[in-house]
C-alpha cells in the first residue's frame, strides 16, 4: 500500500492532546471524534466486562458443592441472567465494533471519521443509557431479573421481578447497536479513500460491513418481541399466552431470529480482527483475501437463516426441523473457510510469537472446539440429548468468549501501542495468556462432559456424581480471572505508565492504520491517502 | 437521526450518505413491523375463521378514509419538495404545513375508532373480549399493537415534518440543500407503505 | 471515493406526483370494492398484491428509488429478501401443523 502522499510531520499533536471546543472530560464526553468514542467504549465496556466476569466467578464458586456454597436459588437465578445480559448485551455485542471498529474502521479506509460523527457519539449514550436501567433493575425493589437473558414466555410475563426496566434496557442497548452497525455500513459505502476499491479494502471493515447488516436487519425483530413481551405484562394482550389462544413458540421463533444471528454480531468482528493479526504476524500476505472477505457475507446470509435449531425440543413441526438443521450446517462452511485460509496463511510464513498472535492461535483452536460441538448440536438427534445441558453452556463459552473474548484481548494487546502511544511489558502479557488460555479450557471443558453425562445448564443445585467436574471447573474459573487480573494490570499500566512510543509501525503490518501517527492526529491523515495496491501486499520481508 | 454527515472540523457534506443513512434506518422500521407481520400471518393462518368473524368489526369506511388521507398527506409531502427545489419556499412550507394536518386528522379518525372499540368493550383484558373465541382476541391484540405502533409513527413523522419546517424557515434547508426534508420525507412514506398493508390486513378481511 | 456529488436536482414534477396520486387512489378504491366479493381463499391473496403495487409506487415515485443509484435498490432488495426468507422459514414450522 503507497504512502507517498502521507506527509510526516512529528511535531503533530495527537488526538488525545487534541485541544477542542471543550477541554477536560467534556473533550471526551462531548467528542466526535471516532477515536475518542473508541476510548469512551473502552471505558465502560471494560467496567462492565469486569462486573460480568464477577457474577461468572459467584456461579462458578456456588456450584463449587452441592447445596448452597455462598448464595441462594433466587440470587443464583438472578446472576445467571445479569450475567448473560451484561456479557452479551453490554460486552459481546457492541465489544469489538464499538472499541476496535470506532477506532479502526476509518484509519483502515483512509477517512477522517465515519459518515455519521454525531450519531456515533449518540449511540455511546444510548450504551450509558441502557446499562443504567441494567443496574437499575437489579437494585430496585422487586428483585433482579431472573428470567435468562432469553426471557421466555411465559416466565418472563409472570414473575414478579423488574422484568420491565431490563426489557427497556436491552432494547434501547439493541437501538444502540443499530445505529452503530448503520454508521459503518454507510462509512464504507461512502468514505473510502481514493483508489480503495472493496477489494483493496482490509479483512477488519469487510467483517464489520457484513456485521452491519447483521444489526440493521434482525435487531428491530427483537426489540419489537421485547416491547410485545412489556405489553403483556402491561396490559395482557394476550399476544403470547397460550389461555388467550397466542403461541409461546411463536416467541421464541422472534426471540432467535434475532439472536441467533446476534451470535454472528459477536463473532464475525472478532474473525476480522484475527484476520488482520494472522496476517501481521506470519508477515505474509493473507491466504485467500476474497474467500475470508466473502464468507464473512455468507455468514451473515446464513446465520440469519438458522435461529430454528434453538427449538429443536420446541416441538416445532418436522419439516422446520429437517430444514433448520440443513442450514445449520450449511453455515458451518463459511466458517470453515475462514479456519482453513487462517492456517493456510501460517504455512511457510515468519510467524513471530507476540502476545496478540498468541491470541489469535488461541482464537483459531477454540473456535474449532466451539464450532464442532455446535455441529454435534445441529444434528437432529444428537441435540435431543444435549439441549438444555451444560454441554450447550460449553459450546457457546467456546464459541463467544473463544472468538469475542479472545478477539478483544488480541486486539487490545495487537492496538494498544497504537491508540495510546504506549508500550506494554510483552512478558506480563505473555503470562496472562497462558493463565487465560490454560483457565478457559480447564472451566469450560468438563462442561461438554457433565453435560454429555447429563448435568441440566442453570441448575442450582446438582447430584454427587456431577461435583468433580463442576470442582474442575472452578478451579479453571480461578485460574482464568487470575489471567484476567494480569491483563487488566498490564494493559493499565501500559496506558498510564508504559514506555512512550512514537513508532509507526512497530509491527510490521501493511494496513494503514500503521502509515499514520502513532497516536493518529486529530484528522488522522495530513493528505487524503491514494491507494493503489491490495492489501497486506508484504514484500516477501524477513524481519 | 437521518441528518448530516458533517464532520466537525472538516466541513463536507454527502447527501447521498445522508440517504444511505436514513434508508438504512428505515429497514429497521421495517423489519420492526416486520415482526409483527409474522406474529399476524401466523395467527391469521392458525385462526383464520376467527379473523374473519373479527374483522367484521371494523368499519371499512374509515379505514378507506384514513387510507386516502395518508396517501394524500405522501402526495404534499412528495410536492413540498419539488416545491422547494424549483424555489418557492413557501409553497414548500404549505405542503409540508398540510402533511402535519393530514396526519392528525389521521389520527382523529383513529382516536374515534379505538374509542369506539373500547366502547363495546373490544380492548385487552376487558370482559366482553375475554369471552370472545381466541382468534378474535388475538386479532385485537394484533389491531392495537400494530395500528398503536403506527400511529405512534404518525406522531414521530408529524414532529419531523414540523422541526423540518423550522429548518426551512430559518434556511437551514434551501433550495440547494435539501437533503434534511428528503429523509423526513422518506420516513412519512414508509409510514405510509406500513399502512397500505395494514389496511387490507385489519379492515378487508371480513 | 465518490467525493464530489453533483447537486443535481432530481426529483418528478408536480405532474407525475399527482398522476401516481390518482393510481393510488384508484388502487385503493379497487382493493375495497374487490374485498366485498367473495374470492374464498384467494381475497387476501389479492388485497396483498394490490397493496404491494401501491408499495412499489410509493418506493419508486414518492421515495425516489427509481432516480437514485444502483446502490439504492440493491438496498432495498437485500432488506425485503431477508423478511421474504423469514416468513418462508417461520412457515416451514407452521404450515403443515
Amino acid at each position: 500500500m503507497t504512502d507517498n502522499s502521507i506527509a510526516i510531520k512529528k511535531e503533530h499533536e495527537s488526538y488525545l492532546e487534541h485541544k477542542g471546543k471543550y477541554s477536560g472530560l467534556f473533550g471526551w464526553i462531548l467528542s466526535t471524534d471516532h477515536k475518542r468514542i473508541a476510548i469512551l467504549y473502552l471505558v465502560v465496556i471494560s467496567a462492565w466486562f469486569l462486573i460480568g466476569v464477577t457474577l461468572g466467578f459467584l456461579i462458578r464458586l456456588e456450584l463449587f458443592t452441592t447445596g448452597e456454597t455462598i448464595i441462594g436459588p433466587q440470587t443464583y437465578n438472578s446472576f445467571f441472567t445479569v450475567h448473560g445480559i451484561i456479557m452479551l448485551f453490554l460486552f459481546v455485542i457492541p465489544g469489538i465494533p464499538a472499541i476496535f471498529g470506532n477506532f479502526f474502521l476509518p484509519i483502515m479506509i483512509g477517512a477522517k471519521d465515519v459518515a455519521f460523527p454525531r450519531l456515533n457519539l449518540f449511540t455511546w449514550y444510548l450504551y450509558v443509557l441502557g446499562s443504567v436501567l441494567v443496574i437499575t433493575s437489579v437494585f430496585l425493589p422487586g428483585g433482579a431479573p431472573d428470567s435468562g437473558w432469553t426471557f421466555y414466555i411465559p416466565y418472563s410475563v409472570r414473575t414478579g421481578t423488574n422484568m420491565i426496566i431490563t426489557l427497556s434496557a436491552a432494547f434501547i442497548l439493541g437501538f444502540s447497536s443499530i445505529l452503530t452497525g448503520l454508521n459503518f455500513i454507510v462509512t464504507i459505502h461512502r468514505m473510502r479513500a481514493p483508489g480503495m476499491g472493496w477489494f483493496k479494502m482490509p479483512l477488519f471493515p469487510w467483517a464489520l460491513y457484513a456485521t452491519g447488516w447483521i444489526q440493521v436487519l434482525v435487531t428491530p425483530i427483537i426489540g419489537i418481541t421485547l416491547l410485545l413481551i412489556i405489553f403483556e405484562r402491561l396490559f395482557g394482550v394476550g399476544l403470547f399466552d397460550p389461555s388467550l389462544g397466542g403461541d409461546p413458540v411463536l416467541y421464541q421463533h422472534l426471540f432467535w431470529i434475532y439472536s441467533h444471528p446476534a451470535v454472528y454480531i459477536m463473532a464475525v468482528p472478532a474473525m476480522g480482527v484475527i484476520s488482520e493479526l494472522i496476517t501481521v504476524y506470519s508477515h505474509k500476505t493473507i491466504f485467500g483475501y476474497k474467500a475470508i472477505a466473502f464468507s464473512s457475507l455468507a455468514i451473515a446470509l446464513f446465520g440469519s437463516l438458522v435461529w430454528g435449531h434453538h427449538m429443536f425440543s420446541s416441538g416445532m413441526s418436522d419439516t422446520a426441523n429437517f430444514v433448520f438443521s440443513l442450514i445449520t450446517f450449511v453455515v458451518a462452511i463459511p466458517s470453515a473457510i475462514k479456519v482453513f485460509n487462517w492456517t493456510a496463511t501460517l504455512y511457510k510464513g515468519s510467524i513471530e510469537l507476540e502476545p496478540p498472535m498468541l491470541f489469535a492461535l488461541a482464537f483459531i483452536f477454540l473456535f474449532t472446539i466451539g464450532g464442532l460441538t455446535g455441529i454435534m448440536q445441529g444434528t437432529l438427534s444428537l441435540d435431543i440429548h444435549l439441549t438444555d445441558t451444560t454441554f450447550i453452556v460449553g459450546h457457546f463459552h467456546y464459541v463467544i468468549f473463544g472468538t469475542a473474548g479472545f478477539g478483544v484481548f488480541g486486539g487490545l494487546y495487537h492496538w494498544i501501542p497504537k491508540m495510546f502511544g504506549r508500550l506494554y511489558n510483552k512478558k506480563m502479557a505473555k503470562v496472562s495468556f497462558w493463565f487465560l488460555f490454560i483457565g478457559f479450557n480447564i472451566l469450560y471443558f468438563p462442561m461438554f462432559v457433565m453435560g454429555w453425562l447429563g448435568m441440566p445448564r442453570r441448575s442450582y443445585d446438582y447430584l454427587p456424581e456431577y461435583q468433580i467436574y463442576h470442582e474442575i471447573s472452578t478451579v479453571g474459573s480461578w485460574i482464568l480471572i487470575i489471567g484476567l487480573v494480569i491483563l487488566v494490570y498490564t494493559i493499565i499500566k501500559a496506558i498510564k505508565s508504559g514506555e512512550r512510543t512514537s513508532e509507526m509501525n512497530y509491527c510490521g503490518g501493511e494496513t494503514l492504520e500503521w502509515y499514520v501517527e502513532t497516536p493518529p492526529t486529530h484528522e488522522n491523515f495530513d493528505e487524503v491517502p491514494v491507494i493503489t495496491g491490495e492489501p497486506y501486499a508484504y514484500k516477501q520481508n524477513e524481519l | 437521526m437521518s441528518s448530516e454527515g458533517n464532520v466537525a472540523v472538516h466541513v463536507h457534506r454527502d447527501d447521498e450518505a445522508s440517504k444511505l443513512g436514513m434508508w438504512l434506518f428505515l429497514f429497521t422500521e421495517l423489519t420492526l413491523f416486520g415482526g409483527l407481520f409474522l406474529m399476524y400471518s401466523v395467527y391469521r393462518y392458525t385462526h383464520q375463521a376467527d379473523f374473519h368473524l373479527a374483522a367484521q368489526n371494523m368499519n371499512t369506511f374509515i379505514g378507506a378514509l384514513n387510507t386516502a388521507i395518508l396517501l394524500t398527506s405522501s402526495l404534499t409531502m412528495a410536492l413540498s419538495i419539488t416545491a422547494l427545489q424549483r424555489g418557492s419556499k413557501k409553497l414548500s412550507l404549505s405542503f409540508q404545513a398540510i402533511t402535519i394536518f393530514f396526519g392528525l386528522i389521521f389520527l382523529v379518525n383513529k382516536y374515534f375508532e379505538w374509542s369506539h372499540e373500547f366502547h363495546i368493550g373490544n380492548f385487552p383484558g376487558s370482559e366482553s373480549l375475554l369471552n370472545k373465541s381466541q382468534g378474535e382476541i388475538l386479532f385485537f391484540g394484533l389491531y392495537y399493537v400494530m395500528t398503536g405502533l403506527h400511529g405512534l409513527h404518525v406522531i414521530i413523522g408529524m414532529a419531523v415534518i414540523a422541526v423540518m419546517m423550522k429548518f426551512t424557515i430559518n434556511n437551514v434547508i434551501t433550495r440547494t440543500n435539501y437533503v434534511k426534508l428528503e429523509a423526513a420525507g422518506l420516513y412519512w412514506h414508509l409510514v405510509d407503505v406500513i399502512w397500505i398493508f395494514l389496511f387490507p390486513l385489519f379492515y378487508l378481511i371480513s | 471515493m465518490e467525493g464530489k456529488d453533483k447537486h443535481t436536482i432530481h426529483n418528478h414534477s408536480y405532474t407525475a406526483y399527482i398522476i401516481v396520486w390518482l393510481a393510488l387512489l384508484t388502487f385503493t378504491a379497487i382493493t375495497v370494492a374487490v374485498a366485498g366479493i367473495n374470492f374464498g381463499n384467494s381475497t387476501i391473496a389479492i388485497a396483498l398484491i394490490i397493496a404491494s403495487i401501491k408499495t412499489y409506487l410509493v418506493l419508486t415515485i414518492f421515495m425516489h428509488l427509481k432516480l437514485e443509484n444502483k446502490t439504492f435498490k440493491i438496498f432495498v432488495i437485500i432488506a425485503i429478501f431477508f423478511l421474504v426468507i423469514s416468513f418462508i422459514l417461520l412457515f416451514s414450522d407452521y404450515s403443515n401443523i
